[in-house]
């Protein structure tokens, strides 16, 4: 009954399939991504003022619309395959930034504590209580949007949500024996966050990445819906998905598509988020 | 409890501090604010003459002081665009963004609760998993797509409500849901997990050997201790909401805080986007107060004071 007392070994033998099933899907993607250039049937910005708007599986001149063609004439598949690089690149660079900088603050915080921790925990604290997509709307305001910048306001604004949990995985690890032997035998504090703290609590912060991964993707696709993220003619799902508001009435696929990509990737990303998140802390599934 | 809620508000005043603070310097993280205030096709001179006006030639200190001292006083500045005090242009959008939040907190209250109660009392049944993929793939719908889709659907092919725009009742539903569904996923993650843990709480086996009926036991002793962490995650919902708002708010033409700041970037109106912005987070600020002293009086263990007013 009682979470706690249940087992923390693996509940069932075999293969995993709630974490093989989405993560062979992501690799599907990030595939796709980076062979656009050679997978798409036509150039991504190659207009084509004679076929525009034409509903999945056009034929004009030789050229199928497959997914039809937006309010340009270009191709909808190939957009879409382009597309991908957008959301990939720029949510596993902001993950990776602000996981970076979040973790490594947020380790500092806790092993180290005094004025550190304090500067640094106010700090989040202060991060955290402006809602996320407000902060990433004023950065964006301030620097301007284009695809270097979207990238740059997601890592200053999410950085945080590592350092928080990283502080309160490094305070319990801090206090382990092993730790304090080390710092005991002489082991300055970069060695012991790196050699001893790190390697405990990655798993955790795997899990953070994972489910802040799902979250900027969304992110980066708002940013653009709202004219504010990548500019065009640069293929981007949310500013598709944008244009395709204003033809709803009459070219439905210009919207539905863009955003089924974002629906599979986001939710393939966080299936295997919550996977995770019930292996290395059972409690919190 | 006078001293908690004391420290309590202290903190809660420090934080918004800090953030005014952090609006203030982001400002200035490309150098100069004035570039951010004027229209794309002003000249130096005009550039020069708003730099002026704005006290932006002063030291940064001295601006620093009198942002904050602006600040006390309500006073978040002109909009040079709408030739209004920012004040004026936010209140008049705060309406519709709050029905908005409203309709939307109804939907993931009133779906989200349920969903999470059946979820813990059903666990590890194919049910369960079968509403657990569910909330899973509401987290994972980017509200301006089912935004689309609902406008798609219930307006475009059946005609049933109106795509955009306020008018009704009726206007406010589409938005809602899809504003809704995003939080519904939050409450009813959080109804299971708070109500599984109580599950498993000695209380509960007693009453269970005792004969309390499952009803009984889920109303008078379950629902009362499972509530607090649901209302922790309502108040902070209620500020995700207002923050989502921004997007559907895009989508369906709703004339609310979310377009006014769209429109505000696009028209280089930096003024009202750093008004929303603030007022954004002290609304969080003060919903995450509120929620701490809701928390402790429904249970006194949290006043760490342990002392009763």
């Amino acid at each position: 009954m009682s979470a706690v007392s249940q087992p923390l070994a693996r509940r069932r033998a075999g293969p995993r399939w709630s974490l093989w099933a989405p993560a062979a899907l992501l690799a599907l993607l990030v595939v796709i991504a980076l062979a656009a250039p050679w997978l798409a049937p036509y150039s991504p910005t190659q207009q084509n003022l004679l076929a525009r708007l034409k509903p999945p599986g056009f034929v004009s001149r030789g050229v199928t619309y497959w997914l039809g063609s937006d309010e340009l004439g270009r191709d909808l598949l190939s957009r879409l395959i382009h597309g991908a690089r957008i959301s990939l690149l720029v949510a596993f660079s902001s993950v990776i930034l602000s996981g970076l900088v979040g973790t490594t603050l947020g380790m500092m915080a806790g092993y180290l504590r005094g004025p550190v921790e304090t500067v640094v925990m106010r700090v989040v604290d202060i991060f955290l209580s402006v809602p996320a997509i407000l902060l990433a709307i004023i950065t964006v305001a301030v620097l301007g949007p284009g695809l270097i910048n979207v990238i740059v306001v997601l890592a200053l604004t999410r950085w945080p949500r590592y350092a928080r949990v990283a502080y309160g995985q490094t305070l319990g690890v801090s206090n382990m024996p092993y730790v304090r032997l080390a710092a005991f035998m002489g082991a300055r504090a970069p060695r012991i966050l790196w050699r001893h703290v790190l390697p405990n609590i990655i798993g955790a912060m795997t899990v953070v990445a994972t489910l802040e991964f799902g979250l900027m993707v969304l992110f980066e696709a708002g940013l653009s819906f709202l004219g504010l993220g990548v500019q065009p003619p640069t293929a981007s799902w949310g500013a598709m998905l944008s244009t395709g508001r204003n033809y709803l009435a009459t070219a439905w696929w210009i919207a539905t598509f863009p955003g089924l990509c974002l629906f599979v990737l986001v939710l393939a990303v966080n299936l295997i988020g919550d996977d995770l998140r019930d292996r290395f802390d059972p409690r919190a599934s | 409890m006078a001293g908690f809620l004391a420290r309590r508000l202290a903190q809660a005043l420090v934080t918004i501090f800090g953030v005014a603070t952090l609006i203030f310097f982001l400002q200035r993280l490309t150098g100069d604010p004035t570039y951010l205030l004027v229209p794309e096709t002003a000249t130096p001179a005009d550039i020069d003459a708003m730099r002026r006006s704005l006290g932006f030639d002063r030291p940064l200190v001295v601006q620093y002081a009198s942002f904050l001292a602006d600040l006390l006083r309500f006073d978040l500045g002109r909009s040079v665009i709408q030739n209004a005090p920012v004040t004026t242009i936010i209140a008049s959008r705060v309406p519709y963004t709050l029905a908005l939040a409203a309709g939307a907190l109804l939907v993931a209250c009133g779906i989200g609760i349920p969903v999470g109660i059946a979820m813990a009392l059903w666990r590890d049944s194919v049910f369960a998993k079968a509403l657990s993929g569910l909330v899973l793939a509401a987290q994972s719908l980017p509200t301006f797509w089912s935004g689309i889709l609902l406008i798609l659907v219930f307006a475009v092919t059946l005609g049933w409500l109106p795509p955009s725009a306020t008018g009704g009742i009726s206007h406010l539903v589409l938005p809602s849901v899809a504003l809704g569904l995003l939080s519904m996923a939050t409450f009813a993650r959080i109804t299971r997990t708070a109500l599984l843990d109580e599950l498993s709480r000695d209380y509960v086996r007693t009453a269970r050997a005792r004969g309390v009926l499952p009803g009984r036991l889920l109303g008078r002793h379950l629902a009362r201790n499972a509530a607090i962490p649901v209302i922790t995650v309502a108040a902070l919902e209620i500020s995700n909401l207002l923050a989502g708002a921004v997007i559907v708010e895009t989508v369906f033409a709703w004339p609310g805080l979310g377009q006014v700041t769209v429109q505000s970037i696009l028209a280089r109106d930096f003024l009202v986007v750093q008004g929303v912005v603030l007022l954004g987070a002290f609304v969080t600020v003060a919903l995450n107060l509120a929620a701490d002293i809701l928390y402790s009086v429904v249970d006194p263990r949290i006043r760490l004071t342990g002392a009763r007013a």
